[in-house]
């Protein structure tokens, strides 16, 4: 698309805001009611790592501060405004020190639809260790190893529910590009990753229209979603280049795909069995991404209230050409998820992730529980095991960690 | 869901009883204990339905055995479905960490239930597995099997007695799950006021037919001149010592809700 045409969008993009919100302040079905909301968090994290990185630079421990604050405003009982801003302050990594707007999105709806305009936020999946067809929201890596941080995407998003399920149609005008580490920063490739280099496939670089739809309905026992992407990779390849001085860098290559995918939950007896699938072409050669598990819960264990609840999951990957490389080709997952019940919401989940291949393996515990009535306390760990060369995530090989993460709500 | 509806359809009784001796002679066709306390729980089913719609707030405290205490608020709406369970939708609003949280049930009167989480930081809607209907709600003393809504067909009945119970005549009648693979209760003893088949106590008996629970229901208020609704349930594990309160406020009837407000788009919007 010529860079011209692009920037109409960004237009056409500003007026839809604009259009929806004139307009439905004038509709006369709509009850006049305002009311503003103001809430957010505020944490404070630490990291500690059991060895010194595997690359030059790299602290062995860090000490972070973060905050969110929302705004929610309703104009209507049908037209809102919600607002989150979030920022976070490293004490080693400056690449971690950012911030980001994670909702500026103004959301207008009627019985028969639902239009939303502005920087959203959209989960598309079913299973727990990996979010293969999740594709609309960029992953702000750099956050959190596990990828449930996501950036804000600019968005115009149709939403018409029908009684059978529900159609969905997405138009994306910018593409945020995916956060990475620094220098100073754990978790990353030998070489930092320089974001000021990063090219595109597209001419229109992010400015390219990506657009999606979606189509799912829930079933008597099933959630069944159909999928449909087709604009610039989230998941960007890292390529080696030499600057000025001769000093090798990465930088990333975010390519334009094709993306058809498909996520089911399903209830089977007293057994939840969860799959994702996508095909997807663009990058290299097309291929096909698949995940699939259960997810099985043992109530009120040993009289008590705490639920135990297991989880299996396997996903398999046959891009094996190492153009684009990835952590998860053909692996298993397994985890214990224990519920305890108690007043503080305490949880504790035990994960372990295993590559059939090459035998790398990363165990992972999460555990959390309230303080008070607004004070969270979180604790993670993972521990890098018999790391293979080949494998991408073999740059995390001496990345064991622990962190302890406290929330304040307000 | 979680509303005293709640129970008010378990029941039993003979109130008839005596007439219908009268009407029938010969026992032959006299009802027994199990027909008697069908009976009585249809009965409290159309005493209790027919109110279409309704949303309140609810308080849950949990009490542990040092009498410590946490409280959640969450607002409820229901909407009753013609010739099925009713759908409802719980939205947590604290503890502050999960605000946001859904909980949203379609409850069937034969077959399973359908149920959903959504996770507002996530934005994730998640299938959750009705047959875990033994686990406790978010927590509490209830279990999601106690939560849902009552639908006659997922227990059978026996009449037992009618007995004054803190001063008001009550059919007392025990119920048992027809799922009883997934349930965590034997049986259940309910004492439901002959005057308006209202529920006053459950005692819950559990899968090795100990007494596991007692239900204590509060005042009753009526609404809109018709629907009874309790103020309070009190929900006491007798093994832990551990309690549970649910207090209901704001109850409004005919609030306009239709089955889009019980979809996974409007879900989505939840605030």
């Amino acid at each position: 698309m010529p860079e011209s045409k692009t920037r109409q969008w960004k237009y056409v993009f500003t007026i839809v805001f604009a259009i929806i919100l004139c307009c439905s302040l004038n509709n006369p079905f709509c009850d006049t009611v305002q009311a503003t909301e103001l809430r957010g968090d505020i944490s404070l994290e630490g990291f500690l790592f059991f060895s010194d990185g595997a690359w030059d630079d790299q602290e062995k421990q860090s000490v972070s501060m973060a905050a969110n604050i929302e705004i929610y405003h309703e104009f209507l009982s049908n037209l809102t405004f919600t607002l989150t801003g979030f920022y976070r302050q490293d004490s080693q990594d400056n690449k971690r020190s950012h911030g980001d707007l994670r909702l500026a999105e103004l959301l207008y709806y009627t019985d028969n639809y639902e239009l939303t305009a502005g920087f959203g936020r959209v989960f598309w999946g079913a299973t727990e260790f990996v979010h293969l067809v999740n594709i609309i929201n960029q992953t702000d890596q750099v956050d959190a190893l596990d990828g449930e941080e996501k950036l804000g995407q600019p968005m115009i998003h149709l939403t018409v529910p029908y009684d059978w399920g529900v159609i969905e149609a997405f138009a994306l005008p910018w593409f945020r590009e995916r956060t990475f580490a620094g220098t100073n920063g754990r978790f990353r490739p030998p070489l930092p990753v320089n974001r000021d280099k990063t090219k595109y496939e597209s001419s229109s670089e992010a400015q390219h229209l990506d657009i999606a739809c979606r189509v799912s309905t829930n079933l008597a026992n099933a959630d069944i979603g159909f999928s449909y992407f087709r604009g610039t990779a989230r998941d960007p390849a890292l390529l080696a280049a030499r600057d000025s001085k001769n000093n090798l860098y990465l930088f990333p290559y975010y390519q334009q795909i094709d993306q058809t995918g498909l996520d089911i939950q399903l209830i089977a007896g007293e057994w939840l069995l969860k799959a994702e699938a996508y095909y997807r072409s663009g990058q290299s050669r097309s291929y096909l991404a698949t995940t699939l598990g259960f997810e099985y819960t043992f109530t009120g264990i040993v009289d008590t209230m705490i639920d135990v609840g297991l989880i299996g999951e396997y996903v398999f990957d046959d891009r094996d050409d190492g153009w684009l490389p990835t952590v998860y080709e053909n692996d298993i997952m397994g985890g214990v998820r224990l519920t305890v019940n108690d007043m503080a919401d305490s949880s504790l989940l035990f994960g372990i992730i295993r590559d059939l291949d090459n035998g790398s393996t990363i165990i992972a515990l999460e555990a959390s529980r309230r303080i008070g009535d607004a004070v969270r306390l979180n604790l993670e760990s993972s521990f890098f095991l018999d790391m293979d060369y080949h494998d991408p995530a073999f740059a995390m090989a001496k990345d064991d960690f622990i962190k302890l993460e406290l929330v304040y709500y307000w | 869901m979680i509303s005293t509806s709640f129970m008010s359809r378990l029941y039993f009784s003979t109130a008839l009883f005596s007439l219908s001796l009268c009407l029938f002679t010969p026992s032959a066709n006299a009802e027994t204990a199990e027909e008697a306390g069908l009976r009585i729980a249809l009965e409290a089913a159309l005493r209790h339905d027919g109110f279409g719609d309704y949303t309140a707030n609810m308080t849950m405290t949990l009490r542990n055995k040092q009498g410590k205490t946490s409280t959640r608020l969450i607002r409820t709406r229901t909407l009753e479905i013609k010739d099925d369970g009713d759908k409802s939708l719980s939205i947590f609003d604290t503890p502050r960490d999960v605000k946001g949280t859904a909980f949203l049930s379609f409850s069937h009167k034969v077959g399973d239930d359908e149920q959903w989480l959504y996770l507002p930081a996530l934005k994730r809607v998640k299938r959750i597995n009705s047959r875990n209907k033994s686990g406790s709600f978010m927590g509490s003393e209830f279990a999601y099997e106690d939560i849902a809504s009552q639908e006659v067909e997922k227990y059978t009945y026996k009449h037992l007695r009618e007995e004054e119970y803190n001063g008001t005549l009550c059919f007392v009648g025990e119920s048992y799950p027809v799922d009883r693979k997934n349930s965590g209760y034997t049986k259940r003893i309910s004492w439901l006021d002959t005057d308006e088949y209202r529920l006053r106590k459950v005692e819950f008996y559990d899968r090795k037919k100990s007494l596991l629970k007692t239900l204590t229901v509060g005042t009753y208020q009526q609404y809109v001149g018709k629907h009874w609704r309790a103020d309070s349930m009190d929900m006491l594990n007798h093994q832990t010592g551990k309690s549970t309160t649910l207090g209901w406020t704001d109850y409004t009837f005919n609030t306009g809700l239709t089955n889009k407000d019980f979809n996974s788009t409007s879900l989505k919007r939840i605030r």
